[in-house]
């Protein structure tokens, strides 16, 4: 390995050539501030505009201060990151950056979150000397996301997620100089564009301009109205990362904490969309083999690879991107609405409470579930089958709201029977585990043979493109796994081309899946904290009794009492869906 | 925004030129001169297509058209008028050249006259300074415009302008 030797701040470090002054620094535990800059280590994912000049050091020799995130180190190279030179650089491009920020921060939606007053703490500012007019610009809300570009400080962060992360090309910086902002083409809305809710944009938002939609104040008042009976489900990533929202370490489960919170906010009874994940593998598993035992026998007219549909996002990604494919994913709708739409046709009637009197709340680690609830295919008469998804960071103000000491509650479980679930829903949360699931259940329905082992680890990890030839007694069974949706246009390319055969293909949009979703709690660029979340779901699949979904025992008794069988006429209505060309 | 249909040819006169550029998402700048050149303007529909032939996002083709001042969205005038704001022409009194063609025309920056015969522009600088101030109709250059003059050149290109107009430079 090639080195240089330079030093930072009088202190001689021997680097990996090629790097960067800001990596020297870090792996010399010098902590310089950075703005604009963002880095996923093992994601592949990396925001380095040198846009912001926050990073600025004095490299000794040269007549200018030089950006340390865009500067690669070099022999001999002295550096100086807190001279009174940088101090007064970086003050000032942050009061220049702050004189065009709106002064908000004790009412705005970030506060407490944000990198740019969490900068403007660290550099000790107390006064912003520059006065000058301040950009203003339309407010723009939809289903799931809120530009509020005013406090857009064009780190373009959000513009690298969705262009090269997503490949969804939404936004874009606009205009020029002073009025230059980062928007959809021809500045429309953007609920007008091809945005797919993903909400990738609002996870990488230093500031508050990119922002969920907020509805907790609904799921209060929906609380509160003695008439109605609200139910909440918590989708799998949410019990892996809330703590992190409570001071606790990543990775840390608060399952049982989190089903008791939520009880003390109200609901009258506490589910699991495991529940409606385990429902979806009974269902798509059943697909998947469906098309696959046709396939073998034959039949040119069936599909294949058949594609998970779990992802709001992905859905509306094909829909608009991919339509001539809107026949091969899955039909089965997600575990959120299967969920709500189970709840609100069988557990409504056992419990005897008209629909209209049901309220479905889901916490989600996503914001385009928001988007997914409204869909008006999931509506009977108007009536929404899950009325609010909130994200798990809502959850957490919520809590907050509630004067509830998240720390001292005790483990509650679920309630019955809509919050059993098994080892194979839990891993829904992360990328690789909707397959896994599928395999644990469609092996065991092909061969009827229970299988020799239950952890899958060949489709397990954080690799964008993942595959895997899993023995199915005998057939090779080919599988394919994207997350970020980048990789999945990759993947879908690839099949398109005939360059790659697969049988069935899972994606989710999220790079590290539903663990790294837009409602999570913010990472700040720390990609350790989604392999931590992700460690901690597969923890719970192996602490679980039951690990498949076909044997969750109210899976069972919902197919003998409702049901009748996966696939069956009542299934398809209630628990399947279909695709639109959007283009 | 009212959604314009193109004509088949103006889609195959766009595909073209993205061919010719090799469908090249690096030479975006370049195709969208062409096509400006050959259509006058770069309407929300032929970005779109522009977008889809170099694989690129219509965000990231808007964003361009953006950013430089050359390029337009709304179709110029037979005859564009443009008024260097560049240093020299603006200390030597462009805004009030500017201020005039906005008076006498009725129309704003960026706006062309009802009957299609005019577009008024602001530019930076064409190299001419030392006739500062400097305004172009079409390509053709006319130095040392003082506010009194507007009126006459504005009239010369009206009545269809057959003779070579007196202070061309």
């Amino acid at each position: 390995m090639d080195t240089v030797q330079l030093t930072i701040d009088n202190k001689p470090v021997v680097v990996k050539k090629g790097i960067t002054v800001l990596e020297a620094a870090t792996s010399a535990g010098v902590h310089i501030p950075t703005l604009c800059h963002m880095k996923l280590d093992d994601l592949n994912i990396e925001n380095k505009p040198g846009g912001c000049r926050i990073c600025v050091v004095e490299v000794e020799g040269r007549r200018n201060l030089a950006p340390a995130c865009c500067t690669e180190v070099a022999e001999g190279m002295v550096v100086n990151s807190h001279s009174i030179r940088v101090i007064n650089a970086r003050q000032t491009v942050l009061e220049l950056i702050l004189s065009d920020h709106p002064a908000d921060c004790l009412i705005c939606a970030k506060s407490g979150n944000c990198e740019l007053q969490d900068m403007a703490h660290q550099l000790g500012i107390r006064e912003i000397h520059y006065k000058g007019e301040q950009s203003t610009y339309r407010e723009d809300t939809s289903p799931a996301i809120i530009r509020d570009v005013d406090k857009c400080i064009m780190c373009r962060r959000c513009e690298m997620m969705c262009n090269e992360v997503q490949t969804v090309g939404v936004l874009s910086a606009i205009n020029r100089g002073f009025n230059a902002v980062v928007s959809p083409a021809f500045e429309m809305n953007l609920d007008h564009s091809v945005c797919t809710y993903c909400g990738q944009c609002v996870a990488v938002c230093p500031t508050g301009a990119l922002t969920e939609v907020d509805q907790t104040a609904h799921v209060v008042r929906a609380l509160s109205d003695p008439d109605k009976t609200v139910i909440v489900q918590t989708a799998p990533a949410v019990r892996a990362a809330l703590g992190e929202e409570f001071g606790l370490e990543p990775g840390t489960l608060v399952t049982g904490k989190m089903v008791s919170a939520l009880r003390r906010l109200g609901f009258d009874y506490v589910f699991d969309t495991d529940f409606g994940a385990d429902l979806t593998i009974m269902e798509e598993g059943t697909e998947m083999l469906n098309r696959l035992s046709r396939f073998l026998e034959g039949d040119e007219s069936v599909k294949l690879p058949i594609l998970t549909s779990c992802c709001p996002a992905w859905v509306k990604f094909f829909e608009h991107q991919f339509p001539q494919l809107k026949d091969i994913p899955s039909t089965a709708r997600s575990p959120q609405q299967m969920f709500g739409s189970i709840a609100k046709t069988y557990f409504a009637e056992k419990m005897g409470v008209e629909r209209d009197n049901l309220i479905v709340v889901s916490i989600m680690p996503c914001v385009a579930k928001k988007y997914e609830c409204g869909r008006d295919e999931f509506k009977v008469d108007g009536n929404p089958d899950v009325d609010y998804a909130i994200t798990t960071r809502e959850l957490a103000n919520l809590i907050k709201l509630a004067n509830i000491s998240f720390d001292r509650l005790p483990n509650e479980d679920f309630d019955m029977p809509l919050g059993e679930s098994t080892g194979a829903a839990v891993i829904f949360g992360t990328t690789g585990g909707v397959i896994e699931a599928a395999v644990r259940t469609a092996y065991e329905l092909y061969t009827k043979k229970p299988l020799p082992k239950l952890d899958f680890h060949e489709l397990r990890g954080m690799d964008g493109i993942r595959q895997a030839t899993i023995d199915f007694a005998g057939f090779p069974l080919k599988i394919g796994i994207a997350h970020g949706l980048g990789n999945a246009r990759r993947l879908l390319e690839k099949i398109e081309s005939g360059e790659s055969e697969f049988h069935a293909i899972e994606i989710m949009s999220c790079p590290g899946g539903c663990i790294g979703g837009g409602g999570q709690p913010y990472h700040h660029g720390n990609a350790e904290i989604l392999k931590k979340r992700q460690m901690a779901l597969y923890q719970e699949d192996s602490n679980k009794k039951i690990r498949k979904s076909h044997e969750n025992p109210f899976i069972i008794q919902l197919y003998e009492e409702f049901l009748e069988k996966p696939m069956s006429e009542k299934a398809h209505h209630l628990l399947h869906t279909k695709y639109f060309d959007r283009t | 925004m009212p959604k314009i249909k193109l004509a088949e040819n103006t889609i195959q006169i766009i595909k073209d030129i993205c061919s010719e550029f090799n469908h090249s998402e690096g030479e975006l700048i370049n195709v969208l001169h062409k096509v400006q050149h050959t259509l006058g303007y770069l309407p929300a529909e032929v970005q779109e297509v522009i977008a889809r032939e170099l694989k690129t996002s219509v965000a990231k083709v808007y964003g361009v058209v953006t950013f430089y001042s050359f390029f337009t969205m709304v179709p110029k005038g037979e005859f564009p008028i443009s008024i260097c704001m560049g240093t020299a022409c603006y200390v030597r009194g462009a805004e009030q050249v500017l201020s005039e063609f906005k008076r006498q025309l009725k129309v704003e920056v960026g706006e062309s006259t009802g009957d299609g015969k005019f577009s008024l522009n602001c530019l930076r600088c064409v190299g001419a300074c030392g006739l500062a101030p400097v305004v172009m109709v079409g390509e053709k250059v006319f130095g040392r415009v003082s506010p009194t003059q507007v009126k006459q050149i504005i009239a010369e290109y009206r009545e269809g302008c057959a003779t070579e107009p007196a202070k061309s430079a």
